[in-house]
């Protein structure tokens, strides 16, 4: 199979690898995937408290050339937007920007769930409330 | 994190890319090309004109052909029929002997690691009736002959078991399941492409009644197989399936591939006349290239038996990181991988399933294909190579970080999708 260039890209120099302290309120960490399924992605975001703007994000995967680059991606395009602008981010819109063949789009998928999961978990960390989104969301 | 490790030098004498793949097909020989030339322009006849000097000289070709095939495995050169390949071999065996021995029986006896052709065909002849044990196989991929013991009843026409796996190289014990079949009147079929001019077989010391064999996986042309079929003790017969005009004594009818079929013959004398170096040569270079890998890595593992495995085989697992992308990785080496993205299926191998390797170990698994043509210089610059990759997908396996931290990733509920 053919990778585009911009797979390669990232799979040659992923962005943003590495891990953020899970204990801190700041931080949210998604963890998406199963090993058995062939991949597994680890999603973190550093949320700053007054703005709500995500300052920092890291990965870590397992699996194959697309899931890394998906996520890589993902880390890129979440930082420097509100939770609520992250959650906007869609995995059609990644498979656009790596142009993924339909055999790889699961990867894409797995890359909003992490970034889902890692808003989610800072959300519960936070006690943000489903309310509350709503609102910032309608602003 | 740099990528310059993953990028050892190239060593003096290594072209890139490395070719490591060979039991999904190996080069032709120059010395095959060189005996199959002729026969393409000037000696082009058909081998069934009986009438005139072309077809008496292609007829002559195939017919040495036949001998230097029946030589490789101990047969007569009468035993061996001419097919387009080893999927045409399995399919005429397999189906051919159940349709010649229906009135016998209707169950087949086969196992799980067979390679597609095999199992495919028992499958659709079960839709027509017939019934098929399909036996499992142990840790190191080889059948319990207990098993295959307690499976044989009184309507049992046939069994099936390769010689060699595809995948993780294991050689069945080919001897002891003929052994058995001929004690209990039974057909025994092999897929024996694999071993072929690999590990020394003989059809008779063996009591193997039928086999599939393939010229391109011996340093052979593509598009030419043959089945060897028992002509005494017992005299196994074949239902034709295809139909035409009776070549081939009538079990496959077809105008031979004449100069495929005469690098064949040429491919089967080389590996009758290098087999042994060649097998204790490859052996060697198989054992350094793990040696190089187990010694720079942790959390490898070893697929299948390694004491009953073919010379040039090593099928391992590289645990934390995905096949796929350790293959992006590596892109200037040509191996396979077990994993899941690399199969039309988008299922992880069912060979190394069946050996009860969890889906995760499979998803990391490599198949490295050592051939005749492999040097040590390219041993060395793959080692090398795949160590580097592994190094950095394991700084970025979100599980290898876990597991040095002391997390049983067992323990952890992972939402399967």
């Amino acid at each position: 199979m053919a990778y585009s260039d911009k797979v390669l890209d990232h799979y040659n120099n992923p962005r943003n690898v590495g891990a953020l302290d899970k204990s801190s309120d700041e931080v949210g960490t998604g963890l998406v995937g199963a090993p058995e399924c062939g991949d597994v992605m680890r999603l973190q975001i550093r949320v700053n408290p007054e703005t709500q703007v995500i300052e920092e994000a890291k990965f870590r995967t397992f699996g194959c050339g697309s899931a890394i680059a998906s996520s890589s991606l993902a880390t890129e395009w979440v930082k420097g937007k509100t939770v609520d602008e992250a959650l906007g981010i869609k995995n059609t819109d990644i498979v656009k920007e790596l142009a993924l063949p339909p055999v790889k789009i699961h990867c894409s998928v797995l890359a909003e769930d992490a970034i889902r999961a890692a808003i989610g978990d800072w959300k519960k960390k936070n006690h943000v409330s489903e309310a509350v989104e709503v609102a910032v969301a309608a602003k | 994190m740099s990528t310059v490790e993953a990028t050892p030098a190239v060593p003096a004498g290594v072209t890139l890319p490395i070719y490591m793949d060979n039991h999904a097909t190996s080069p032709l020989d120059p010395r095959v090309l060189e005996a199959m030339l002729p026969y393409f322009t000037g000696k082009f006849g058909n081998a069934a004109s009986r009438n005139h000097s072309f077809g008496w000289e292609a007829e002559t070709a195939v017919e040495t052909a036949r001998e230097q095939i029946a030589k490789l495995i101990g047969a007569s050169a009468k035993e061996i029929i001419f097919t387009s390949g080893a999927t045409e071999s399995d399919n005429l065996a397999i189906k051919g002997i159940a349709e010649m021995y229906r009135e016998r029986g209707n169950h087949i006896i086969t196992q799980v690691t067979e390679h597609k052709a095999v199992l495919d065909t028992c499958k659709r002849l079960e839709k027509y009736g017939y019934r098929v044990t399909y036996l499992p196989v142990k840790a190191d991929g080889l059948i319990d002959l207990e098993d295959l013991k307690r499976a044989i009843d009184d309507k049992t026409i046939l069994v099936s078991i390769m010689a060699a796996n595809n995948e993780i190289g294991v050689l069945q014990p080919i001897a002891e399941i003929g052994k058995l079949c001929h004690e209990k009147g039974i057909i025994f079929h092999t897929d024996g492409v694999q071993s072929l001019g690999k590990v020394p077989i003989d059809v008779n010391a063996m009591n193997i009644d039928v086999m599939s064999l393939s010229a391109h996986k011996v340093y052979g042309p593509k598009g030419v197989g043959a089945l060897y079929v028992r002509r005494r003790n017992p005299r196994v017969q074949i239902a034709a399936q295809i139909d035409g005009g009776g070549h081939e004594r009538g079990m496959r009818s077809g105008t031979l591939n004449v100069p495929g079929i005469v690098g064949f013959g040429k491919a089967c004398e080389i590996a009758g006349e290098e087999m042994e170096a060649e097998a204790t040569r490859l052996k060697s270079l198989r054992d350094h290239l793990r040696h190089k890998l187990e010694s720079a890595l942790d959390y490898v593992e070893v697929n299948g038996s390694w004491e009953h495995r073919l010379p040039g085989n090593l099928n391992m697992s590289f645990i934390y990181v995905e096949g796929e992308s350790l293959l992006m990785g590596i892109n200037d080496v040509a191996v396979s991988s077990g994993s899941a993205c690399t199969s039309a299926t988008l299922e992880p191998s069912y060979v190394l399933k069946a050996l009860g390797l969890g889906d995760d170990v499979a998803h990391s698994s490599i198949r490295f294909g050592l051939g005749r043509f492999n040097t040590e210089a390219e041993v060395d610059y793959v080692a090398d190579k795949v160590i580097g990759v592994v190094k950095r997908l394991r700084d970025l396996s979100p599980l290898y970080e876990m597991v040095k931290e002391g997390i049983d990733l067992s323990k952890i509920e992972w939402a399967a999708h």
